[in-house]
C-alpha cells in the first residue's frame, strides 16, 4: 500500500500521538524532557500541591544554567535569590529522582548544550524543555519546541502534552557559503526576509545543500534561532553527519541497538513529494556576514548594508515601531552599522557557544589583541566544551588576546547572573536576542556570529569580518 | 467569562516577553509578586519612581483589564512569569492582530484571553481608543464575541478545548491522567524504541 508522502515534521509527529478525539488536541507523546531552574520550581509546587509525582523521572533531565555564575566553581553564588532556585532545582531532582548535572557537575552546562553532547537528543525524538530555544535540539530531526511551566508540570505528570498540530514550512538553503559567513547568518537573513512572527504557527524543516554541508555544530546554531522566527520548532533531517556526531556519545544505543536505531532513523527524511504549507528559498552564494541594528532578532541587515528609515513604511505601526527601536539603539536611519563603536562583545550562548564556535571566534583573535576600549567574555556552552577548548589551546588564544575565559552557562546572553551591559553600552553578540534590556537594562545588543564578533573586538567597532581575512 | 472594562492601549508591534517581565526578575520560585514587576523597565525610570510617560502610570489605566497592543504580542521566551504577570497586574485579556505560539498557550492555561482581532477592527479599535481614553469594550468568552462601544461585534476564534477548559475549570493533567491507559498502551508498544536516559 503507498501511504501519503509526508514530510519528517509529520513522520515524528505521527509517532508520537497517543491518542487524538475529534476536537481535542492530541495527547503527543514527549520522549526526552530537559529541566532548568528558572521555569520548573512552579511546575514542582504544582505537582506537590496535588499529591502528584513524577511519571517518567527517566525520560527527564535537569540542570542549571540560566543564574549560574559564569566566575571560578570554587565560589559560592552571591546572588541569594539565585542561590535559592539553584538549590531548589537540586532538591527537586532528588526528590522526584530525576537525573542531574548540578553545578559542580562535571557536564554542567547550558542545557540545549548538553543534551546533544551527551548523545542525549536524538532523531525523531520528541523533545521539551520549559525553554523556547528548545529548538536547537530539531537539529538532529528531533521535534523539538519550548514549553511554558504548565506544561513542564503537564509533562512532568503524565510524560505527555496536549497539542494541536502546527503548520510545515520548508526553509530550503542551497549554494555554498562564502569565506566569512557563517551557519549564523544564514538564520539572521531567514529571519530578517519573514520578519520575528513569519513563522508563527509554523515548523520550519530546513532543506538544501547548503543545511546538508553544515556540520551538527552549526545545524544546531541554525534550528537553535527558529523560534526567533516565530515557529514552534525547525528541524534538520538526519543524515551521515549526524550519525557521525552521535556515535558512541553517553546516552545513545551501542551496538546491535545502535545498528537498529540508524536503521529507524534512515526512514525520518521527509519523503519524495510530500507537500508543505509554506516555502521559502535562499540562496547562500549571496549571503553576506549578518548584523541585527534594532531590538528585534528580524532586524538585521548585512554588514555592507544601511540602517533601514522609518520614514520609508507605509504601515503606521510598523513605522512606529521601528522608530522605536532606532531611538532605543541611538542610531540614524540610513547609516551603515560597520564602524560603529562597541564596548562589549559576547561569545556564547546556546546558539553560539560550541567548540567550532570557540574556534571561529580564537582563529580571529589569533595574533591580535582585543580593542583596549572592549571588554571581551568568552562562555563555553559547558563544562566539557571548556576542557575541549582548553586541550586545544583555544583559552590561551582568548587570554593572550585580553578577553575572559569563564566557566560554562547562558551568561550574558541573558543576563540573569550577573554578567550584564551597563545602561547604554553596546554589545556584539553571538546570542540570539537583541530584545530591550535583554543583555542588561539599557543594554543595546546587535547579534552576530562569532567571527563577526571577535573581529569587532578587534577593531573595538562593528566590523565585516572579511576584511581581516583578506577576502574584502 | 464575560466582563466589560476600559482599555491601555500599547501601540507597539513585536512586545516580546523580555519587556513584559525583564528576566532578572525570574530567579524567584514563587508565581506570586509578579504584577508589580510587570513592564518594568518601561515602568520605572533609573531611581526606581514611576515613569510618568508610560501608559500603565497615568490614570486612564487604573483599573483596566484590556491591553490592546501592536501585532505579534508576547513573542521570544516561553516564561509562563509573562501571563503570570499580566493576570497579577490586573488584564484579563489582550488584543492583537496576532500573538506568539508559546505565549497563547501559556495564557489560555492562566485564564487570560489572547483576542486576536483583523487588522481593520484593530485600526478601528486604535482610532476609538485614541478618540476617547475611556472607551469599554466588552468580552464574552461563551460567545466568543468582543462588542465595541458603537455596537460593532465581531467574534474572536479560541481553540475549542481551552475555551471547555477556562469555562468548566478544567484541569488538564487530570483529563490527561485519565487517559493513563492509553498512554500505558503506547509505551508498551514501544519499548525498545524508547529512550531511557538512566542507563
Ligand atoms: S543561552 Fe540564552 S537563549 Fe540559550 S538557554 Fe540560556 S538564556 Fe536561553
Amino acid at each position: 500500500m503507498q501511504s501519503k508522502p509526508r514530510t519528517i515534521i509529520e513522520k515524528v509527529w505521527d509517532s508520537h500521538v497517543v491518542a487524538e478525539q475529534e476536537g481535542a488536541p492530541c495527547l503527543l507523546y514527549i520522549d526526552f524532557h530537559l529541566v532548568h531552574e528558572v521555569t520548573s520550581p512552579q511546575a514542582f509546587s504544582g505537582l506537590r500541591e496535588m499529591g502528584r509525582t513524577v511519571r517518567r523521572a527517566e525520560s527527564t533531565f535537569a540542570t542549571v544554567d540560566h543564574s549560574t555564575p559564569t566566575t571560578a566553581k570554587s565560589l559560592p553564588i552571591v546572588d541569594q535569590i539565585a542561590a535559592t532556585q539553584v538549590e531548589q532545582l537540586g532538591k527537586n531532582a532528588d526528590e522526584f529522582g530525576i537525573p542531574y548535572f548540578g553545578f559542580h557537575n562535571e557536564n554542567n552546562g547550558i542545557c540545549h548544550v548538553i543534551g546533544p553532547e551527551q548523545g542525549l537528543t536524538q532523531p525523531g525524538m520528541t523533545v521539551v524543555c520549559g525553554d523556547s530555544h528548545t529548538a536547537t535540539h530539531g537539529a538532529f530531526g528531533a521535534l523539538a519546541f519550548g514549553i511554558g511551566t504548565s506544561e513542564v508540570e503537564m509533562v512532568l505528570a503524565t510524560q505527555v502534552l496536549l497539542q494541536r498540530r502546527s503548520k510545515t514550512y520548508q526553509v530550503q538553503v542551497d549554494g555554498t557559503l562564502k569565506p566569512g559567513v557563517a551557519a549564523k547568518d544564514i538564520i539572521l537573513a531567514l529571519i530578517s526576509r519573514i520578519g520575528i512572527g513569519g513563522g508563527t504557527g509554523c515548523i520550519f524543516e530546513f532543506t538544501g545543500s547548503a543545511i546538508r554541508a553544515l556540520s551538527m555544530e552549526e545545524r544546531m546554531t541554525v534550528c537553535n534561532m527558529a523560534i526567533e522566527g516565530g515557529a514552534r520548532a525547525g528541524l534538520i533531517a538526519p543524515d551521515e553527519t549526524t550519525y557521525q556526531f552521535l556515535k558512541g556519545r553517553r546516552f545513545v544505543p551501542k551496538g546491535a541497538d545502535w545498528d537498529a536505531a540508524v536503521a529507524r532513523w534512515k526512514q525520518l527524511p521527509t519523503d519524495e513529494g510530500a507537500v508543505y504549507d509554506h516555502s521559502i528559498t535562499i540562496n547562500a552564494d549571496e549571503l553576506e556576514p549578518m548584523i541585527t541594528f534594532g531590538t528585534n532578532p528580524g532586524q538585521g541587515i548585512s554588514i555592507s548594508g544601511l540602517i533601514p528609515d522609518p520614514a520609508a513604511m507605509t504601515d503606521k505601526l510598523e513605522r512606529d515601531s521601528l522608530t522605536k527601536a532606532l531611538k532605543y539603539m541611538d542610531l540614524q536611519p540610513g547609516q551603515p552599522l560597520a564602524g560603529h563603536p562597541v564596548n562589549v562583545v559576547f561569545v556564547g550562548s546556546c546558539t553560539n557557544s560550541r567548540l567550532s564556535d570557540l574556534r571561529a571566534a580564537a582563529s580571529i583573535l589569533k595574533g591580535r589583541k582585543v580593542n583596549p576600549g572592549v571588554r571581551m567574555l568568552v562562555v563555553p556552552g559547558s563544562q566539557e566544551i571548556k576542557r575541549q577548548a582548553q586541550a586545544e589551546g583555544l583559552d590561551e588564544i582568548f587570554k593572550a588576546a585580553g578577553a575572559e575565559w569563564r566557566e560554562a552557562g547562558c551568561s550574558m546572553c541573558i543576563a540573569m547572573n550577573g554578567d550584564q551591559l551597563a545602561p547604554g553600552q553596546y554589545s556584539v553578540s553571538t546570542s540570539n536576542r537583541n530584545f530591550e534590556g535583554r543583555q542588561g537594562k539599557g543594554g543595546r545588543t546587535f547579534l552576530a556570529s562569532p567571527m563577526t564578533a571577535a573581529a569587532s573586538a578587534v577593531n573595538g567597532v562593528v566590523t565585516d569580518v572579511r576584511t581581516l581575512l583578506g577576502v574584502k | 467569562m464575560k466582563f466589560e472594562s476600559r482599555v491601555v492601549l500599547m501601540p507597539t508591534d513585536n512586545i516580546d516577553t523580555d519587556q513584559i517581565i525583564p528576566a532578572r526578575f525570574l530567579k524567584t520560585i514563587s508565581k506570586v509578586g509578579l504584577g508589580d514587576q510587570l513592564f518594568n523597565d518601561w515602568r520605572y525610570l533609573a531611581d526606581g519612581s514611576p515613569n510618568p510617560e508610560f501608559v500603565l502610570n497615568q490614570v486612564e489605566s487604573k483599573g483596566a483589564e484590556i491591553l490592546l497592543a501592536g501585532d505579534n504580542f508576547g513573542c521570544g521566551s516561553s516564561r509562563e512569569h509573562a501571563p503570570w504577570a499580566l493576570t497579577q497586574f490586573g488584564f484579563k485579556a489582550v488584543i492583537s492582530t496576532s500573538f506568539a505560539d508559546i505565549f497563547k498557550a501559556n495564557s489560555l492555561k492562566n485564564s487570560l484571553l489572547p483576542i486576536v482581532v483583523s487588522r481593520d477592527v484593530h485600526a478601528k479599535l486604535f482610532k476609538m481608543r485614541a478618540a476617547d481614553s475611556g472607551m469599554k469594550l466588552s468580552v464574552d468568552l461563551q460567545s466568543q464575541r468582543l462588542t465595541l462601544p458603537d455596537g460593532e461585534s465581531v467574534e474572536f476564534p479560541v481553540d475549542s478545548f481551552s475555551k471547555a477548559c477556562l469555562v468548566d475549570g478544567v484541569d488538564e493533567i487530570g483529563y490527561i491522567l485519565k487517559q493513563l491507559p492509553a498512554i500505558e498502551a503506547f509505551e508498551a508498544k514501544r519499548i525498545g524504541g524508547l529512550n531511557t536516559l538512566v542507563a
